[in-house]
């Protein structure tokens, strides 16, 4: 995955012979592969994301600087180009910056909350015996396994004011988490940490697993206390793989809109749980302002390449291969 | 699994992180539980302000009403249909494309792989309103080919990066064998490779379906009008109800949607996670 971007040439454990890159080149012309081999097996793939992932990423730029709106879908209007203006009046609007920033913090929140359970989860396993291990890691499981919608209904039902068990058992009366901006958001929180923290802890437990033993005897051996350990030897060896967990979770959780729209109804009572993946959805196909959608569509796509690029980068100034 | 412990650690803290352990794990079942139970419940118990942890006349009502009511036998096939299709269609493309950047060298190879990294950082999301435009262009609006055919196009790039680990890991000797034995190149893909990577493809087959079972705002967005073509997560939003919600209903279709993914995870559980392991350790 991305540490793996560019592989150093012979990494550990790669069973391949050290002469690999001249045998390859003089193979193809040995074997009937000519120098268009390659190109035959990625074009199915490259036909599919250039029609259905490089067009539209075009296409969606393109009507943000459009006046697009019901009627120039249905052809009553000729298109105009409206150039930044679309965007002008987003950041105008005190609506969008407020759900921008909410966007922001919430999907931290549940980078972070992910990333801390997964985590701590992952070092508990490593510490626990056959039967224990077993049942978290089916606990586990069955919660990556549910689909966002059917995690959210039932979520919200076991939240739900009148018949859930949970405010029964945390005496809370009535309470509706849906109603209040904040508990809603931590509502949909739970949820998303409960379905994307399993990815997190399983590959991350692998990693512990795959660190050798012997380098943990000696480091116990010289003293030092678990958490001295897990600081000094194992979380350096598993820098890679947590790279790889954080930007998983950072794209799912910028992302999220299942659960948003399906636990706060469609963005919350007067859209105070509005996400922008949830207002460009409202703008484009409830207001038929479809390029208002789509300059908010540009926003989340130049955001989540901008996070992700500062990530990479800070990686690599760490001496990750990437 | 073998068992693993980091030397030096005390047996009263074993103790304690194997009730922890246990707690968590009844934590994180308990909404799954509460799923299958209160559709187990019957109608008049599942209304009830004082919820019970367990049911003492446990019906079949709640499914019932959803298999007769909303045509949800069908829902269930376009969602598995859908799935299916992405799920064999990534796995074909997928592998012939992590064959080709790991068995051969080429000028814009490393392009091609930053490309597929970054591809898989664009959000889905926003792609959308474009995407509905191209559908109702390509006059698949409605239909379950609008479902298809983006999903397929959104698990490609994951698949073809987790995939490469997997191509990589078998020795180059094995081609030079099946050369000298006088297989052609595309012989060798599908007699000796395939089979080889297909722990591989089972692992990132199961990151396919999952996005494509779960898919929620495509199903929304694309089949707006025929109903008869929508996919199971539409058919769970009838039983939310401006007055009082159908919770019986939602749970029932609830489970009923969220069997088949458990299973397929249980029967890879084990390819599942030795492939991200593999994935994640080169």
């Amino acid at each position: 995955m991305t540490a793996t971007a560019t592989a150093p040439p012979t990494p550990p454990g790669a069973a391949r012979p050290p002469a690999r890159r001249p045998r390859s080149r003089t193979a193809n012309s040995r074997t009937g592969t000519s120098a268009w081999t390659p190109w035959l097996y990625l074009l199915p793939a490259l036909a599919v994301l250039g029609a259905l992932l490089v067009y539209p990423v075009y296409q969606l730029g393109l009507i943000s600087f459009l006046e697009y709106t019901q009627a120039q879908v249905s052809g009553g209007e000729p298109t105009s180009f409206r150039g930044l203006a679309n965007y002008t009046a987003l950041f105008a609007d005190p609506q969008f910056r407020q759900v921008l920033l909410a966007t922001v913090v919430f999907a931290a929140a549940c980078v972070a909350g992910t990333l801390a359970v997964g985590c701590a989860l992952a070092v508990l396993l490593t510490r626990v015996r056959a039967l224990p291990r077993l049942a978290l890691m089916l606990a586990a499981l069955g919660a990556w396994a549910t689909p966002a919608v059917t995690g959210s209904t039932v979520w919200v039902f076991l939240f739900d004011a009148d018949f859930g068990p949970v405010n029964r058992l945390l005496g809370l009366g009535d309470y509706s988490w849906t109603y209040g901006r904040y508990s809603a958001f931590a509502l949909v929180l739970l949820e998303v940490v409960w379905c994307s923290f399993p990815f997190v802890m399983v590959t991350v437990y692998a990693g512990i697993r795959a660190v050798p033993t012997e380098v943990l005897e000696a480091a116990a051996l010289d003293g030092a206390s678990p958490w001295r350990i897990w600081r000094t030897v194992t979380a350096p060896l598993l820098r890679p793989i947590l790279a790889v967990v954080t930007i998983q979770s950072v794209i799912w959780d910028f992302k999220v809109f299942t659960q948003i729209y399906v636990m706060t109804n469609g963005g919350g009572i007067a859209g105070q749980n509005l996400v922008l993946n949830v207002y460009a959805y409202q703008q484009a196909f409830a207001s038929s302002q479809y390029s208002l959608g789509a300059a908010i569509g540009v926003v989340m796509l130049l955001l989540l390449l901008a996070v992700t690029l500062v990530y990479l980068r800070l990686l690599r100034r760490q001496g990750e291969e990437l | 699994m073998t068992a693993f412990r980091i030397p030096g650690v005390r047996r009263p803290g074993r103790l304690l992180a194997e009730t922890a352990a246990l707690l968590t794990a009844v934590v994180v079942a308990f909404p799954l539980y509460w799923m299958v139970l209160s559709a187990l419940k019957p109608a008049g118990e599942i209304q009830s302000t004082e919820p019970r942890p367990w049911t003492l006349s446990p019906s079949l009502d709640s499914f019932r009403r959803v298999f007769e009511q909303q045509d949800f036998g069908r829902y269930f096939l376009n969602s598995l249909l859908v799935a299916t299709a992405v799920v064999l269609a990534s796995a074909v493309i997928a592998f012939l494309a992590a064959t080709a950047v790991t068995r051969f060298r080429f000028r814009f190879r490393t392009t091609l792989l930053v490309m597929f990294l970054v591809a898989q950082m664009v959000p889905v999301e926003a792609l959308t309103i474009p995407l509905f435009f191209l559908m109702r262009d390509a006059g698949l609006l409605n239909t379950l080919g609008s479902l298809v055919l983006p999903h397929l196009a959104f698990s490609l790039p994951f698949a073809i990066w987790m995939l490469r680990g997997f191509v990589r890991a078998v020795p180059e000797a094995l081609e030079e064998q099946a050369r000298i034995d006088g297989a052609s190149h595309a012989r060798f893909l599908w007699t000796i490779l395939f089979p080889l990577v297909l722990p591989g493809l089972v692992a990132t087959s199961v990151f396919s379906f999952i996005s494509t079972w779960n898919d929620f705002l495509f199903a929304k967005s694309f089949l707006i009008s025929d109903t008869s073509q929508s996919t199971l997560p539409m058919a769970l939003l009838v039983f939310f109800k401006p007055d009082e919600n159908d919770w019986g209903g939602i749970m029932a279709g609830s489970t009923v949607m969220t069997l088949p993914v458990l299973v397929f995870f249980v029967l890879v559980q084990r390819r599942l996670v030795s492939g991200l392991g593999g994935a994640v350790k080169d």
